[in-house]
């Protein structure tokens, strides 16, 4: 067996593990592991400028291919800049390794330099974290990590790993555990039976169903299984938006998604079915609005590989508890294999009742604005220009949710948000990290000019790197959803909701070595977009100024049922 | 309503604050709390005692049973079962009221396991009523100090919580 020092094995681990990239930024308690790094050739590392950048980096990469990214960081400050970026990954289960440095072991307690308590900082919003007592555990407890991070509901796990654990001079017998198994975790395999036959009746007894399918669906590569079993039954479907592309958007049965800012369609849907399958969500408050008032005469079905995220905000009728895979492909059996059929009459009125809820207020509905540029044109412009194929990076505000709404993804895993934490900063690394490892793909990131300044230092590593990523800068001028929530609620006191000195953003992208180009009149903007996207080997930025007044539309009335929306600056229903 | 809830998680360093930090994390209250390792070295057993609603302790146990390194857990209060707890009590103990206080100890069959020339310390098992009773009975002659140790519980009959 080989004899390795601590760091040595940490970075044979994660060879082992199967990792190309590690996404980090260097300080004392983490040079040992840097120069093990140094010594070889197989795991390569990114360097960011900024730590939270590196955690959305493996965060993007894995939203994209269900893989567990890996940051690694130094103690203290290195540590703690992950936090934000382990909460954006908690929130909405995605899978993540976070190496952090520690100070020696004899020196924690003592308030040593950069010595902060990573496993009681991250311990709330983390899947499990752990320290490494000896070196020897190390390829053991990276084994651990990527399991915990990957299996059940995934989640971020961080290893806390104190300086002495890695010293050169320690040597200890490598070997990469093949498995791992834990007494104390123990993910569902497969849903209960009996419980998904009872689904089934139900769903053969429905005569106003609506599928509400999540995340779950996404992160469970369960889409073509929930296309198969939608299509089967003839029944609507509406996704959450950390669930776009997990139902296609562009097939008949879609009803685009639903909550706050959903469809009208989808949210009125949803308040008058008699039966929801829930797959792989979470009643979510953005989601069901009030729940007291939630979905009257619906009978739920929930189906979620995490027991406790059934009957938290919602009670289900039938819980499910298992992986979204199997128990939909259990479930279509089941259903092609019945006597039974759903009502065909009640469904064909049902679907006859959401084809008008959907034409009195389409899906796709804005009103323009004098000349300006409305957010909407400029989303369905950037559709068309990529042919609704990019892999769609979002920040957050009224951007996200013109992305959402405006650019229909037929294929999971292509739009990439914080949707769980909303945390700003996101977009731009998320699609750094995707264009790393797929650069033959198109990657966008929609964003808004308060966004995009919590990240822009990353300009600098796309640089280094070479990652021509497109930037598309819904520029209102403003914080657009807080200004908009002030509108509504504030009698538009804009308290600090307003951008008053932009940057020359064409100067500084040209000083990072990029390229930008403003669009300011409605006839330029898709041929500037055409021509970003003409130039494969650039990062461009395309700064489009759009109508600063424009509101996201429809938005559920707070404290309401789904059906209670705003479908514009003046209409209620 | 109360319940008490028991689990047997990993012994190893962090486990209990994830218990503990769970519940101030999701804003469900703790009323008291016991732990301690088994018999089984890697394997250490909380007892805790906690309010809500149905829906809450559900949430409270799925929560619980998410965490790494809980293995297994039981809500006691769901079938019969024997609750437990030890308490200390230091009074103030001179003159007539040194007899009478023996007496009370007598009656609710606790033991004085300390004694100087002016205070009887003073041990008692059972349930929080009974001890709250003790406390009652002893109240006016003078307590100095009061320490409890927390519920401990186990279901009766053949129902056992082990690996
Ligand atoms: C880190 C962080 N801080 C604050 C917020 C609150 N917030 C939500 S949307 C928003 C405005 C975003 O402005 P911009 O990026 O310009 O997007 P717009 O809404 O104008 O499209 C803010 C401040 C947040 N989500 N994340
Ligand atoms: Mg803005």
């Amino acid at each position: 067996m080989e004899l390795l020092s601590g760091a040595e094995m940490l970075i044979r681990s994660l060879k082992d593990q199967g990792v190309e990239y590690i996404y980090g930024y260097p300080g004392g308690a983490a040079l040992h592991i840097y120069d093990a790094l140094f010594r070889q050739d197989d795991v390569k590392h990114i360097l960011v400028r900024h730590e939270q950048a590196a955690t959305h980096m493996a965060d993007g990469y894995a939203r994209a291919t269900g893989e567990p990214g890996v940051v690694l960081v130094t103690s203290g400050p290195g540590a703690t800049n992950t936090i934000t970026g382990i909460a954006t990954a908690s929130m909405d289960s995605i899978p993540m390794v976070v190496l952090c440095g520690q100070v020696a072991s004899h020196l924690i307690g003592e308030d040593a330099f950069q010595e902060t308590d990573m496993i009681g900082v991250s311990r709330p919003i983390v899947k499990h974290n752990m320290t490494v007592r000896h070196p020897s555990e190390i390829p053991q407890l990276v084994k651990k990590a990527f399991y915990l991070a990957q299996s059940g509901r995934p989640g971020p796990v961080v290893i806390d790993i104190p300086k002495d654990m890695t010293a050169p001079n320690g040597r200890f017998e490598y070997e990469y555990p093949e498995k791992v198994s834990m007494r104390s975790y123990n993910p569902a395999v497969r849903g209960h039976a009996g419980q998904i036959r009872r689904a089934v009746d139900m769903m053969m007894n429905a005569r106003r169903p609506v599928i509400y399918a999540g995340g779950g669906v996404v992160l469970g590569k369960a889409s073509q299984q929930l296309t198969d079993l939608a299509h089967e039954l003839g029944f609507p479907v509406t996704n959450t938006i950390m669930g776009l592309g997990g139902f296609p958007a562009t097939d008949e049965q879609s009803l685009g998604w639903l909550g706050m800012h959903g469809s009208y369609e989808s949210n009125m849907a949803m308040h008058h079915s008699d039966l929801i399958l829930a797959i792989g969500a979470r009643f979510d408050d953005r989601v069901t609005n009030a729940t007291d008032k939630f979905c009257p005469g619906a009978r739920i079905v929930h189906v979620d590989i995490d027991p406790a995220s059934i009957s938290k905000t919602v009670q289900a009728d039938v819980p499910i508890v298992g992986p979204v895979d199997s128990v939909l492909e259990e479930m279509l059996s089941l259903v092609r294999e019945s006597e039974e059929q759903p009502d065909q009459e009640a469904l064909e009125a049902w679907w006859k009742q959401i084809r008008e809820w959907g034409q009195y207020r389409s899906r796709y509905h804005y009103e323009q604005n004098g000349d300006n540029i409305m957010p909407q044109e400029a989303i369905q412009a950037l559709y068309r220009v990529t042919k609704g194929d990019a892999y769609v990076t979002s920040d957050v505000g009224q951007h996200q949710m013109f992305a959402a709404q405006f650019y229909p993804f037929d294929k999971p895993n292509r739009w990439i948000n914080s949707g769980g934490l909303g945390t700003m900063g996101f977009g731009f690394p998320a699609a750094m990290g995707i264009k790393l490892h797929m650069p033959e793909q198109e990657v966008v990131c929609v964003t808004g000019e308060g966004s995009i300044q919590m990240n822009i230092q990353e300009l600098s590593t796309c640089k280094q790197y070479h990652l021509p990523v497109k930037i598309i800068n819904l520029n209102n001028q403003a914080l657009g959803m807080v200004k908009q929530w002030q509108d509504m609620n504030y009698e538009s006191r804009y308290a600090h909701s307003y951008m008053e000195s932009l940057p020359n953003f064409e100067k500084l992208f040209e000083a990072y070595g990029h390229v930008a180009f403003t669009v300011t009149r409605r006839e330029d903007l898709e041929p500037v977009l055409e021509k970003a996207f003409a130039m494969k080997d650039q990062l461009v930025f395309v700064d489009i100024y759009v109508d600063p007044y424009e509101h996201v539309y429809p938005m559920q009335v707070a404290g309401g049922s789904m059906k209670d929306m705003w479908l514009s600056k003046t209409e209620r229903v | 309503m109360r319940r008490i809830i028991s689990i047997l998680m990993e012994n190893e360093p962090g486990a209990l604050s994830r218990v503990v930090g769970l519940f101030s994390q999701r804003n469900y209250n703790i009323e008291s709390l016991a732990v301690a390792p088994t018999e089984d070295p890697t394997l250490s057993r909380l007892t805790l005692t906690t309010e809500g609603s149905d829906k809450v302790i559900e949430q409270i146990t799925k929560q619980l049973n998410k965490l790494i390194e809980v293995v297994k857990l039981v809500d006691l209060t769901e079938g019969s079962h024997v609750e437990r707890e030890l308490m200390l009590i230091k009074l103030r103990a001179t003159g007539a009221q040194r007899a009478e206080i023996k007496r009370t100890v007598d009656i609710f069959r606790g033991q004085i396991v300390d004694v100087t020339s002016t205070v009887y310390t003073v041990q008692l098992t059972g349930d929080g009523e009974k001890l709250d009773a003790f406390i009652q009975a002893v109240g006016t002659m003078g307590v100095l100090e009061v320490v409890r140790s927390g519920v401990s519980g186990i279901a009766r009959g053949e129902k056992v919580l082990s690996l």
